[in-house]
Order: C-alpha cells, then structure tokens, then sequence
C-alpha cells in the first residue's frame, strides 16, 4: 500500500505513506496535478485538525470532502483559500508553492456556508466586487456580471440587496459571486446547507452541469454523503484529520477501504471473524456468532486473518425457502436463518431487521417494485437472508 | 403591513401618559416659560422674545455657548476615532495577553464617579504644569466619552459576520481594502451614533469640566450652574431651549439619516 501500485478495485490511500504520485487512479488522468497537497498539517493548540494530509486534484475535477463534522475538512478548505497556514507541508497549485501567497492573490475562490454576501450592496454589486478589484475596465466588469447573472438565472435581481432575497436566491448570487473572477479553483463550503431538500437536489444537479460547462475545478466540502455521491466525480472521506480513502463514488460504495468509511458510507452489515479456509477465489470467513461466510476472493491478497465482511443491505434479499437452489451455486451462496423483528416501509423501499439464529442481527432493503406487494414479509415471520460471495467486501482494519 | 400592535387598553393609556408627563412636562415648562415676557421665572408675564435677545447680547454666555460647542465637537471627534479602533482592536484583533484587563479598564470611565476622573484629570495637569482651559477640557471629554463609542461600535461589530470580510479578501482585497470597502460602511451607522452620544455627553457635562477648565473658558453648563447660583434668570430658560432644539434637530437627522441607509434600494424591489 505504497500508494504507486494502485489497484482498481482497492484504491486505499494511506495518507501518511502517499507522498508522491496519484493517490487514486481515476477516470481523470492525474499526470500534472493542479493542486498538490503534500503532508500537510494544521494544529489548533494541541489538537490536531489536518494530519499530514497528501492528496492530488486534477484540473476539471469535481472534487468532494466528505466528512462528520469535525474532522478537518473545513480547516483544509480554508487553507486552500488561504485563510490558514499550514504547519507543515505544502499546497502546489499548477506546481507553484502557495503558501506565501495571500488570499487575495490566489486564483481561488471560495463559496462560503453562509453565503458572506455583503449586506450593503446590491446584487449586482457583490458579483461586480471581485472584478472591480482587479481593476478590470467598466465594459467588461458590465458584460462579465451579465454573464454571471444570467448563469444563475438571477435576471431581473440585480438591484436587488441580500437581504431581499430568498435562501436560493442568496446561494446563487454568491456562487456567480465566487465564479466571476474565473478561478482556477472553486472551493464550496457546504454550499447547499442551507437550502431544502428539494430546492437543495435540484441545486445539486445544477451546481454538477455549471461545473461540466465551465471546466473549472470545484471542490466541495460537505457532511452529506447523498451530496458528495452526487455532484463528484471523486470523494475523498475524512476522519480525524486523515484521508481515510480517496475514490470515486461507486468504488467508495462499493469497495470501502475500511470499516470506518464502509459504515460512514450508507448503511452496512459488518461480520467479525477469521478466515478459516481459501480455495476457488474463495475464502471462507467464521464469523464470531458461530456461522461462516463464504466470500470472492478480493483482487489484493488478504494478508490478515481476522477480518471484517461488509455487506450492503440492498444486497442481502430475503425469502421463504432461500434462492432457487441451483446445485453449483447453493454451497457458495450465503444463507442465514432467522426471524423478522423489525419492519421499516420508507416508500420506494422496505428495511427489514432479520435476527439471525446464531443471534446477530441483519438488515436488508428491498425495493417496493410492485404496487401491490402480496410477498412483503412481516415481522414475527421466519426468513432466509441470501447474498452471493461477490457482494462480500472483505475489510481488514 | 399588519404588524402585530400591542392591545390599546385603558391602563395602556394611563401608563403611557404619565409616563410622557413625567419625562417630558418640565421641559415643556422651562420652553414654554422661556417665552415669558415677566423678569420673574415663576409669574407668567405675556409672551415674549425678550431672553432670546438678551442672550444673544450677553457677551460672556455666547462665548461659553461657542467653547461648549467646539469641545464637543473636538471631543466627539477624537473619541470617536479612538473609540473605533479600540472597539476593532478588541473585536478583530488577534488574542493577545491583557485582553480583558485592557477591554475592562476601558469601560472604567463608565462607572467610576465623575468626581474622581474630573480630580484626577485636574491632578495630572496640574502635574504635567499644563496650562487649563480649551485643550484641557477637550482632552478630559475625550477620555470620558471615548468608552461610550466603543461600546457601541464594538456590539455592531461583534454582531459582524467575520465570514464578511474573508469574502472580501477572497475576491482580491488586502485586509485594510477589506476592512474599509465591507466592515467599515455596515459600522458607519454605530460610529454616527457613537459620535452623537459623545457630542451630547460632552455638551451636557458640568463635573469634569470644571475640574479641568482654566479662567476664561467656562463651558455653557458651568456658565449657566453659575448663574443659576444667582438665582434663576429666564434667559436660562432661553438658552436650554436651544440647547434643546439642537439636540432634537442633531437626532432627527440622525434618524433619518440611518433610516435612508437601511432602506436604500428597497425602493426597486416589489416587496
């Protein structure tokens, strides 16, 4: 895990251990970085807020720190815009140093979580200010905020003040704002926060297609999985001041890198135990309750022997008698007896809590596919939870 | 427009019209007696112009008149000043050792008697063999009124989004850019009020400035407390109702002024 061999299927990232070359291998070629971060810290007295952090952005990337709060992702943020030093480490941007440079001379802006539009100046006149400290000439101050207006479809607001807007109006005008001045990067401080969920997800895709067109850099820092899954072409999920892994949404989904990223990242089922045998790109793992389960072989060799089986709810499927039992695949095929507990209905989909015979409990999401669902279990019902070896994550920390 | 309006009882009624009365009826008094044609302050004599005339031909009020208003108006403006930069100083500055100590002893003037900053003031000029009259008033105000506009401007400033002027430096403004083109406009209206309340309290003050004025330079409060000693003369009269009225024009001004600038722009929006 020298960061140099990466892997598809595991694109784990040992912040710490990754100082040169791409931290993931992506879709988006990352030989010359825009913006390199190197081992970078930040300390607030003694705690730690960034620990030696390295990561690599590409130009045109849209880039997610995802996060609980806390962890860090805001004080990185703000180092790229220059509002904090770093401690140690460097920040290249386009192989230049920017640690000597101030914030107003950076070729970043930033979007803030409350917007910071100033109060005092009309809509027109916040988008104009970036520009009027460039000291561009009036005509193109004038054509550059047209633009920007009719961008974010604010037509008609432009005399309007702050704090006459609405809360979408508020995030539009300080995203045309933070765009006017054309920067290389864009950094998003939970841009959406603020806004509804509906007004938020419509946002979301809006925010994705200005990105697309405009072929900037955007990186986004927010709490929301569903966002980060969403908007970005790569996430980057943050614990304690470390980059716990870096991928794109799908990988992060579907092949966490640890447990702590597999339970941070939608809902999961964890299985503690060992692995007691592997043969065929099999391995078979005793879980501590007393069952096994037998799982695909992971591209990277397991080197550990206790290890930890994720598997997503939407993969586990329940039924009466177990899946139609094909004689080659009914030794591979994980079957767990035991007994509905719990029934969540949430509409496009239903939880059910299986508690298991050998006592753990498994949770497992089936989508509503029929109007009139005369199959759906309940609870008290005895069931068998199923899933195949291939939808196994095996975690080894 | 239907804003929500307290319900209009009786007792409301009462209370609201002896409260006015007792602020505000011996003011009514003193400019309705101001008018009086009788030598006499208390026997009602027909109305008349009578004290106003004879203020302004009384050499000696006038020039008190005058001082009064260039202290404070020299005061204000300092405090004012300083004031500010203390209350930025204390708001943006970064933390730094005696903090408290300092933002206290600079509300000491607040509640320390005005007899003991009037002596002490005296006792350092005195000290400092400095000669006491206009700059030694205005030096004192200065000190007295100078907490006051801190105050003021820094719970405006306190209530500021630092956000604000990160956003300004974001979009290309060095920290003095910033502080001038965001912070700075959105303060304005606490400074106004900072400096009018240091303008009225130098104006109004009688303790302090006797301490520290020298022969020749009494103010307009120590001239009239003088006076008054002699007994009560209806020119006073006349003098505190322009006193007044300059008080009241200074406020509605004010108000107004600020009116206009928080509502700037709204005229555009339909709202």
């Amino acid at each position: 895990m020298t960061g140099d061999s990466p892997d598809i299927d595991t694109p784990k990232t040992d912040a710490a251990a990754a100082p040169a070359g791409p931290v993931s291998p992506v879709d988006v070629a990352v030989d010359m970085p825009l913006l390199r971060i190197e081992g970078v810290s930040k300390k607030f007295g003694t705690f730690r807020a960034v620990d030696r952090l390295s990561l690599d952005i590409g130009a045109g990337e849209f880039f997610a720190l995802l996060g609980p709060s806390g962890c860090g992702k805001t004080t990185l943020l703000r180092m790229l815009a220059g509002f904090e030093t770093p401690d140690e480490g460097r920040i290249l941007l386009g192989g230049r140093d920017i640690a000597p440079v101030l914030p107003h001379e950076r070729p970043v802006n930033m979007m803030f979580q409350n917007y910071a539009l100033f109060p005092h100046l009309s809509v027109r006149d916040n988008i104009a200010f970036g520009l009027k400290r460039a000291g561009m000439p009036r005509a193109t101050i004038d054509s550059r905020v047209a633009e920007m207006i009719a961008l974010v479809k604010l037509g008609g607001m432009e005399k309007r003040k702050p704090d006459q807007l609405s809360g979408g109006q508020k995030q539009r005008v300080a995203l045309a704002r933070s765009l006017a001045r054309r920067p290389k990067v864009l950094l998003l401080d939970e841009p959406l926060a603020a806004l509804d969920k509906k007004l938020r997800e419509s946002t979301q895709l809006e925010l994705m297609e200005l990105q697309r067109r405009l072929g900037m850099t955007f990186i986004i820092v927010t709490h929301d999985q569903e966002e980060a899954m969403t908007v970005a072409n790569r996430i980057g999920v943050m614990d304690a001041g470390r980059l716990e892994q870096v991928a794109t949404p799908r990988d992060l989904y579907e092949a966490p890198a640890t447990r702590w990223v597999a339970e941070f990242v939608g809902d999961v089922n964890l299985f503690d135990g060992e692995v007691t045998s592997h043969e065929h790109h099999r391995l078979t793992v005793a879980t501590r309750d007393g069952g096994a389960i037998v799982v695909a072989e992971p591209r990277q060799p397991v080197t550990k022997t206790v290890v930890t089986v994720a598997i997503r709810p939407e993969k586990v499927k329940l039924s009466r008698r177990g899946p139609a039992s094909d004689a080659a695949n009914s030794q591979a095929i994980n079957r767990l007896e035991g007994v509905v507990t719990d029934v969540g209905y949430l509409g496009g989909s239903t939880v059910y809590k299986v508690k298991l015979d050998s006592g753990a409990v498994v949770r497992s999401s089936m989508a509503n596919t029929a109007r009139m669902d005369r199959d759906a279990y309940s609870a008290g019902q005895r069931v068998v939870a199923w899933f195949t070896p291939d939808d196994c994550v095996v975690l080894e920390r | 427009m239907a804003r929500k309006v307290g319900k209009i009882s009786p007792f409301n009624i009462t209370a609201l019209a002896l409260g006015m009365a007792f602020l505000y009826l011996p003011i009514v008094i003193l400019v309705i007696y101001s008018f009086n044609a009788s030598r006499l302050v208390t026997v009602w004599g027909g109305w008349s112009l009578r004290w106003y005339y004879e203020f302004f031909n009384d050499r000696a009020m006038l020039d008190a008149a005058w001082m009064s208003l260039r202290v404070a108006t020299v005061s204000a403006t300092s405090a004012t000043l300083l004031g500010t930069l203390a209350a930025v100083g204390l708001v943006r500055g970064e933390r730094f050792r005696g903090r408290s100590l300092f933002s206290g002893m600079l509300y000491a003037p607040l509640v320390m008697p005005e007899v003991i900053s009037g002596l002490s003031l005296l006792l350092l000029f005195v000290a400092l063999n400095a000669e006491r009259g206009f700059w030694t008033v205005t030096i004192a105000h200065t000190t007295l009124t100078m907490c006051f506009v801190t105050v003021v401007v820094q719970s405006r400033l306190a209530s500021l989004d630092r956000s604000l002027e990160e956003a300004a430096m974001d979009l290309g403004c060095d920290p003095v850019q910033a502080f001038l083109s965001v912070t700075l406009p959105l303060i304005i209206p606490a400074i106004a009020a900072g400096w009018m309340l240091a303008f009225t309290l130098s104006l109004d003050d009688v303790v302090i400035a006797s301490f520290t004025t020298g022969p020749g330079s009494a103010t307009l409060p120590i001239r009239i407390y003088s006076e008054v000693r002699l007994g009560v003369k209806p020119e006073i009269n006349a003098i505190c109702t322009m006193v007044i009225a300059l008080i009241a024009v200074v406020i509605v001004i004010a108000s107004l002024a600020s009116k206009l600038s928080s509502s700037q722009g709204e005229s555009a929006a339909p709202l």
